[in-house]
């Protein structure tokens, strides 16, 4: 094994000088443009540089020799156009009608044969509208809105899970500890930030969880700039739930800390849609009281016991991106730009038409992303059906990864430890 | 039984929310009574303060000890943004204040997220984390070091305002500042020191607040809009309005939030703040 992993190491070393070398070999070819649309500027713009990073590497990897467990990887191109991709990025600035035009400029003046992006979901939306009015596949690898597939587009795709599949992960994560632990959980306490992130997260919980024939006990909505959570805290205890899910950024997620401490609440577990639990200001400020918070991500480093291509990429974007690692953002946008070099390769041509009949037929076992995904397969509405998030755990101060099983760090702590003070 | 300690909870819950309410509304009410400026940029200057606090904590200086310290360096800050700034608006139409007090909001909040980045940060290791439990009822400490803090400062600056000369020259330039310049004072040094003071007030009270809020850019502007409903409700520029007016607003949330509904527990605030302004224009206890 050890050898192995060296061999690996050695080969993403050789696939990074190799890209320039790959590029002169291959200049005659002719290029295929696909308009990548990101916040490059505006509060986003330091997550945008690290997408746009991500979705460069996945280009140059496929237009480069080098071949990983990914799918068009190291075929000096698309094999049967006999040509190379070229990402073009526009900037959204992170608002919705900059995306517009973005996405507009993209298609008449660059000639994009499709379009990925856009990382914000109001952003997402607004372009991809642009895309369906000139009949533009495009490609969402990034926003998890639920809403962005339940418009009725013909042409929009989102690879990603959406919020909805990170609720049904947490009732899937119940069953699994039933059938193996006999863990037993009846009611739930939804408590979410009253903005279109916490609204969309509680909806799905709530909606999944009584389709499963859980008792919701309470479900509460809250300004996330608010400054004391009395009343709510109460309400949660009165309830008595079994299970806490929040949908919280840091300052509120630290109010309700406090006040859970204070007034005992002591629930079985508190299951987070991330946000202010994985910020690195939480496990700093909550100390031994962070231990055994759980919360739902999408990419983990931990995936690489499914598909040895992610510690290898890995390496290739820290080279690339001042030794940041890959995360969830960066991660899912590599992948979008191999599932369109995908299908545009087995349409066999540029013309939308046939990207969009290929795009539909995609069909990437889950083994070959870097993702903890089922499989990449899109839905009537374009919707990835084989999205799936995994659940995190924090033991010893650290995330470690505790479902999927198959992927898992650690084996879970249910019930979570008792408040330290 | 239950019903009952949970009503009790609530009771001591609201009061001290109440208080750390009061502990951010005292300074602006101090700067309107004295000046006629609503500082649209008090909450701004709360989070200077609490970065100011969160460097000191990172070199080892916690709260209590820091408290002076954040309170004098606003002091200064405060006479400093007076001198340079407010002065010249005071020379203008009424609504340039509330138009350059709203710049100065937009251009701090602007300043912080260029130096600071939006992250959210929090003091290392705070004291007073516990909880005290009485009788059934938990309060967790920190909230009452502020809210203890929040007593001291609103029974201190009360005191001074009334007893002291330079307070009695305050009081004279909100009642009349023509009359106050023809008795011998010097209008501008108690306009530069009721700023100063107001901007110390609310440096207090980003110390305190730092043993249980993390800092970021805009960590002023929520604790901000609830210090405007505080002051407006107690009575602009009455120091024990906005002691009563806080109690008031955190008792209302923490009750409407629990019987009402939690999304509906800013509505008794609201309600409670159309009542007084219909009745009583000037506030509960305002004067005029």
């Amino acid at each position: 094994m050890p050898v192995r992993r060296r061999c690996l190491a050695l080969a993403a070393a050789l696939a990074v000088s190799a890209i320039p070398f790959g590029r002169t070999q291959a200049a005659d070819q002719p290029v295929i443009v696909i308009g990548s649309i990101l916040p490059l500027t505006g509060a986003s713009a330091q997550t945008g540089a690290g997408l746009r990073a991500a979705q460069q590497l996945a280009a140059d990897l496929v237009n480069g020799h080098v071949s990983y467990p990914l799918p068009m990887v190291g075929k000096n191109g698309l094999p049967h156009l006999h040509a190379r991709i070229k990402l073009v990025f526009a900037d959204s600035q992170g608002k919705p009608d900059q995306a517009r035009a973005a996405a507009e400029q993209l298609i008449t003046q660059e000639h994009a044969v499709a379009l990925i992006g856009c990382y914000i979901s109001s952003t997402t939306a607004t372009a991809s509208q642009v895309a369906e009015r000139y009949g533009i596949p495009f490609l969402n690898p990034d926003s998890s809105a639920p809403g962005l597939t339940a418009r009725g587009l013909k042409w929009f795709f989102r690879s990603t899970p959406s919020d909805a599949t990170f609720a049904e992960n947490f009732y899937q994560f119940f069953a699994d500890l039933k059938r193996t632990k006999k863990v037993d959980v009846k009611k739930v306490a939804i408590l979410g930030e009253d903005g279109l992130f916490g609204t969309g997260a509680s909806d799905a919980e709530e909606d999944i969880g009584k389709h499963r024939g859980y008792d919701i006990v309470t479900r509460i909505a809250y300004p996330a700039t608010t400054t004391e959570v009395n009343a709510e805290v109460q309400k949660v205890k009165s309830a008595a739930p079994d299970v806490i899910m929040m949908a919280s950024y840091l300052p509120d997620a630290l109010l309700y800390m406090r006040g859970f401490k204070d007034q005992n609440v002591q629930p079985k577990a508190i299951m987070a849609q991330d946000a202010g639990f994985i910020d690195p200001g939480f496990i700093k400020a909550e100390g031994a009281d962070a231990e055994g918070i759980f919360t739902r991500e999408v990419f983990s480093l931990a995936i690489k016991h499914r598909n040895q291509a992610v510690p290898l990429i890995d390496q290739l974007f820290r080279q690339r991106f001042g030794d940041k690692s890959l995360d969830g953002n960066t991660a899912r946008d590599f992948m979008g730009v191999l599932v369109l070099a995908d299908a545009i390769d087995r349409a066999g041509s540029t013309k939308p038409d046939a990207i969009r009949t290929a795009l539909a037929a995609t069909n990437i076992p889950g083994n070959l992303t870097l993702m903890p995904w089922k499989s990449i397969k899109f839905d009537a509405q374009g919707q990835n059906e084989g999205g799936a998030g995994i659940i995190e755990q924090i033991q010893g101060g650290k995330y470690e990864t505790v479902w999927p099983f198959d992927i898992a760090t650690k084996a879970s702590i249910w019930p979570m430890p008792a408040w330290k003070r | 039984m239950e019903a009952l300690t949970t009503f009790a909870q609530l009771l001591a819950s609201g009061l001290l929310t109440g208080l750390v309410f009061a502990l951010v509304a005292v300074g602006l009410t101090l700067v309107y009574g004295v000046m006629d400026v609503v500082n649209f940029a008090h909450g701004e200057f709360l989070m200077l303060a609490m970065y100011a606090a969160l460097g000191l904590a990172l070199v080892g200086i916690g709260p209590l000890l820091g408290l002076p310290l954040v309170a004098i360096a606003l002091f200064l800050f405060g006479i400093v943004v007076y001198r340079l700034f407010v002065r010249r608006l005071l020379a203008g139409p009424p609504e340039a204040t509330v138009f350059g007090t709203f710049g100065l909001l937009v251009l701090l909040q602007g300043i912080a997220q260029a130096v600071f980045s939006s992250d959210f940060l929090s003091a290392p290791r705070p004291p007073f984390q516990g909880t005290i439990r009485f009788a059934g009822l938990a309060v967790s400490q920190a909230t009452v070091v502020e809210g203890i803090g929040a007593l001291l400062l609103t029974a201190g600056l009360y005191a001074f305002v009334e007893y002291t000369e330079t307070g009695r020259a305050m009081r004279a330039v909100a009642e009349d500042r023509i009359a106050a310049t023809l008795m011998g004072i010097d209008v501008q040094r108690i306009n530069g020191l009721a700023f100063g003071m107001g901007a110390a007030c609310v440096g207090a009270a980003g110390a305190l607040l730092m043993l249980s809020y993390p800092v970021y850019p805009t960590a002023g502007a929520s604790f901000a809009l609830t210090a405007f409903v505080v002051v407006a409700l107690g009575g602009f520029g009455s120091i024990q309005g906005a002691l009563v007016g806080a109690l008031l607003v955190g008792m209302l949330e923490v009750f409407g939030g629990y019987y009402l509904s939690p999304e509906l527990k800013m509505v008794p605030v609201f309600l409670a703040y159309l009542v007084v302004v219909l009745l009583r224009p000037q506030g509960l206890l305002g004067r005029r």
